[in-house]
């Protein structure tokens, strides 16, 4: 259905290349005076004119049913050929191609860097709509502070404080492992290891970091969560076999290479002269870390440990494999809680209606993620500005 | 020995030192041994899907049950159970039947039935059939059986030959309900096609922001806007862009459920910042003599940047798309959102086909309850780990051989 289409308007493009290239080379050799452009530029501009306009018809070709890929191929390549000789009727001496292909070019390059713009407004009209759907049927304030979330009770009730607790308590968990592990990790590779020791610490953590997630999670829900399930029935505990525990561990060992790698840039950029200055004044090297570099580094750490908690609000596969299903308002870790991201994910997987206040929710869920994320990235990013100190 | 005051102070102070270096190489180590630990129990959890359990026994090929015109039209299983039944003749309840039945694979009669499609001289003739058994047997036969009543498994083990083969399923099959032939072919393809739509879309893209907002972009507000974003985007939890796939692709413009194409999109948009911010930075680490130089000679702004900056950036660039392709490799959550979870056992052949990717089907696997499943699991995650430490290796090799300072 595409190869024909596609393969026409190729053929035209390098044809109109060729043949412009070549015809405003041969002007050029026959002596027509000083060319403005170089042949390949009037060549360019024939091509690019000849892709533009054929896959312009080509996309509009597809809308209709009617048309075999054939016809539409045949259209395509036309339309190609015509626009590609609209400039190639042009080449002459005093015709500035450069300029506009350039223009071309400039235009498409603002255009590929305004999808990052789109993707955003496209991501927060999508979750904004179906959330005003959603909290036209349910009030908004029962929603935010609701201590009752059962979307498929009947009846449905759509209380986000067991999620929110739930998911507090797992991110909680995992930074109260992720940030000694990481920081201690950053200081020990920034000022103590030998090259011999970073060449291999380095690499382990990149490992680390590209664990997909979803790895992760079968190794918290199979391994870690039986082990803790283990211990604690050993001492007596009365253990969920899918604990807020076994889920925090491991997506605490999931920040630590984040937060371990920002923190140790950051120490890095620490100027040596203050080290210098403290070692003069006899302190040892643990003191120099603790009273000189840590304290000229605490912004950028505390910017490193905030997008670390939005990186676990916002982390899905680990719980949705570990964590449980049901919304236990509990801040005991052994308990199964349930989390905002686990929700929009069970409520979302599947066949679903999407008129049901159950689905909408899950949008709900999306659109409160997201202004937090965004939230806690933006002051993330005001805490580096605001105390970075300009050295030297 | 004098213990002055000064001495004893500066014990403790050393004794600290020691204390807060330990602490760092403390750290470091157990994240090593997280990370050890992981992937030791991954493969101990994983290699038994790469053996699989085979009985020989000899089957009688009864020229009347078997069409000789056509013997592919035959139901071999028949056969193969009738004769498997017939090795022990004292068990003829209807339970014990069943109970026997269930130990060969719904695949059994695979390899009989080549045979006799080879050579139909066989017909009429007993042969040695080599059988695949079914999940439960293979489980006892690896040691792993949790099922406490093994008394005809181990009648089994006394009576038949039984052998231990590697098997290469996980790799050459599509997903099955049966955990002994299930493989990971459709979602290996599936993998493929999503991850070349992410990398079609996101690659030129990413590289065309790159080059205007380092080389072109005016320092205005607007760009100062893009710029923000950008970072803001890369920090958007990934399963937003599955909500952004499902209200957007799906619902909006109506594109297909399960599609390669639309998991593409969605990746694509994921990986566009990663691709951005990699690309800037190998674009910044060119040196602007360089771009001065072509300038100098009359090159065209842009002819300056296409002609010399970029190719001196490529090797930086490419090292991040491949660091977003791994990334978009193993993502799992905005796959979910736009249904890609569903049992699909055929290999998609397009971008519209319904798919599967392989960390979807890890996390498919890893919800059923057949224990056979588990080890299929920790398989599956082998071959997609593998396949990460391949291209970030890949990544690395490019790093390394050209990085240059200038």
């Amino acid at each position: 259905m595409t190869f024909w289409p596609l393969l026409a308007i190729a053929a035209a493009v390098i044809a109109a290349y060729l043949f412009s290239s070549r015809r405003a080379l041969a002007l050029r050799v026959s002596g027509r005076g000083y060319f403005h452009s170089l042949p390949s530029y009037h060549g360019l501009l024939a091509a690019i004119s000849a892709l533009m306009a054929g896959l312009a018809a080509f996309i509009l070709l597809r809308q209709f049913e009617a048309f075999s890929a054939l016809a539409i191929a045949a259209v395509a390549g036309t339309v190609a050929v015509v626009a590609a000789a609209l400039p190639a009727t042009k080449i002459s001496a005093a015709f500035r191609a450069r300029p506009v292909f350039e223009a071309i070019v400039l235009g498409i390059l603002i255009a590929s860097s305004v999808v990052a713009i789109l993707t955003t407004v496209g991501i927060f009209a999508s979750v904004v709509f179906e959330s005003l759907v959603f909290f036209r049927e349910i009030n908004v304030f029962s929603f935010l502070f609701g201590s009752h979330w059962a979307p498929t009770g009947t009846p449905p009730a759509f209380g986000f404080i067991p999620l929110l607790v739930g998911t507090f308590l797992i991110t909680f968990i995992a930074i109260l492992v992720a940030a000694p592990l990481g920081l201690f990790s950053a200081v020990y590779m920034a000022e103590y290891a030998t090259s011999n020791v970073r060449s291999v610490a380095k690499p382990l953590l990149e490992m680390l970091a590209g664990i997909p997630t979803v790895v992760l999670g079968f190794f918290a829900a199979l391994t870690v969560a039986p082990l803790i399930r283990n211990w604690g029935e050993s001492i007596g505990l009365s253990v969920a076999s899918e604990s807020a525990l076994a889920a925090g561990l491991v997506m605490g060992m999931m920040i630590v290479p984040l937060i371990s790698s920002l923190s140790d840039d950051i120490i890095n950029a620490v100027p040596q002269s203050l080290r210098d200055g403290s070692y003069a004044m006899g302190a040892t090297k643990s003191e120099t870390i603790k009273r000189v570099v840590l304290p000229a580094a605490l912004p950028g750490i505390v910017s490193a440990i905030m997008l670390a908690i939005s990186r676990a609000v916002g982390e899905t596969m680990i719980v949705v494999m570990a964590a449980g299903l049901a919304a236990n308002l509990s801040l005991n870790p052994l308990d199964a809680v349930t989390t905002i991201t686990v929700q929009i994910a069970t409520l979302l997987v599947g066949d679903q209606e999407f008129d049901s206040a159950k689905t909408l929710s899950a949008f709900a869920l999306g659109l409160v993620l997201f202004f937090f994320t965004l939230a806690l990235n933006y002051v993330a990013l005001r805490i580096v500005q605001k105390y970075k100190q300009q050295y030297d | 020995m004098t213990d002055t005051p000064y001495q004893k102070l500066l014990a403790k102070r050393y004794a600290s030192e020691r204390r807060f270096r330990a602490y760092g190489a403390i750290a470091l180590i157990l994240t090593s041994v997280f990370l050890l630990y992981l992937l030791v129990d991954i493969v101990r959890k994983g290699w038994p899907a790469f053996v699989e359990h085979r009985a020989t026994f000899d089957v009688t090929l009864d020229a009347s049950q078997i069409d000789k015109a056509n013997p592919a039209a035959t139901d071999y299983l028949v056969i193969v159970k009738d004769a498997w039944r017939s090795q022990f003749p004292d068990l003829n309840s209807r339970t014990d039947k069943k109970q026997l039945n269930a130990l060969l694979s719904q695949n059994a009669a695979e390899s009989l039935k080549q045979q006799v499609i080879d050579n139909p001289g066989l017909i009429g003739q007993t042969v040695r059939a080599d059988v695949l058994l079914s999940d439960d047997a293979d489980l006892y036969f690896k040691g792993l059986s949790q099922e406490t009543d093994t008394t005809l498994l181990d009648r089994v083990r006394e009576k038949i030959e039984i052998t231990r083969n590697m098997s290469w399923r996980l790799l050459n099959n599509g997903d099955s309900r049966e955990p002994e032939l299930a493989g990971l072919r459709g979602a290996i393809a599936g993998s493929l096609l999503t991850v070349a739509v992410a990398l079609a879309l996101g690659l030129p893209l990413g590289i065309a922001a790159a080059i205007y907002l380092e080389q072109f972009a005016p320092k205005n507000r607007w760009t100062d806007v893009i710029e923000v974003n950008i970072n803001n985007l890369a920090a958007v939890p990934s399963i937003i862009f599955g909500l952004l796939g499902l209200a957007m692709f799906l619902n909006l413009f109506g594109m297909p459920r399960s599609a390669p194409l639309v998991g593409g999109l969605v990746l694509a948009l994921l990986v566009l910042p990663t691709i951005i911010i990699a690309s800037r930075a190998a674009l910044r680490a060119v040196p602007p003599s360089i771009k001065e130089a072509a300038l100098g000679v009359g090159a065209s702004h842009q002819q300056a940047v296409f002609h010399h900056v970029l190719p001196l950036a490529l090797p930086g660039i490419l090292t991040g798309a491949i660091l977003g392709m791994a990334r978009a490799f193993g993502e799992t959550a905005p796959l979910l959102m736009i249904g890609m979870v569903a049992f699909i056992a055929d290999v998609p052949q397009s971008f519209t086909d319904a798919a599967t990717v392989l960390p979807v089907q890890i996390y498919l696997w890893s919800d059923l309850p057949e224990l056979g499943f588990q080890s299929k699991t920790a398989a599956a995650i082998m071959v997609l780990i593998t396949i990460l430490f391949l291209l970030n290796g890949f990544a690395i090799y490019l790093r390394k051989k050209f990085e240059r300072r200038w």
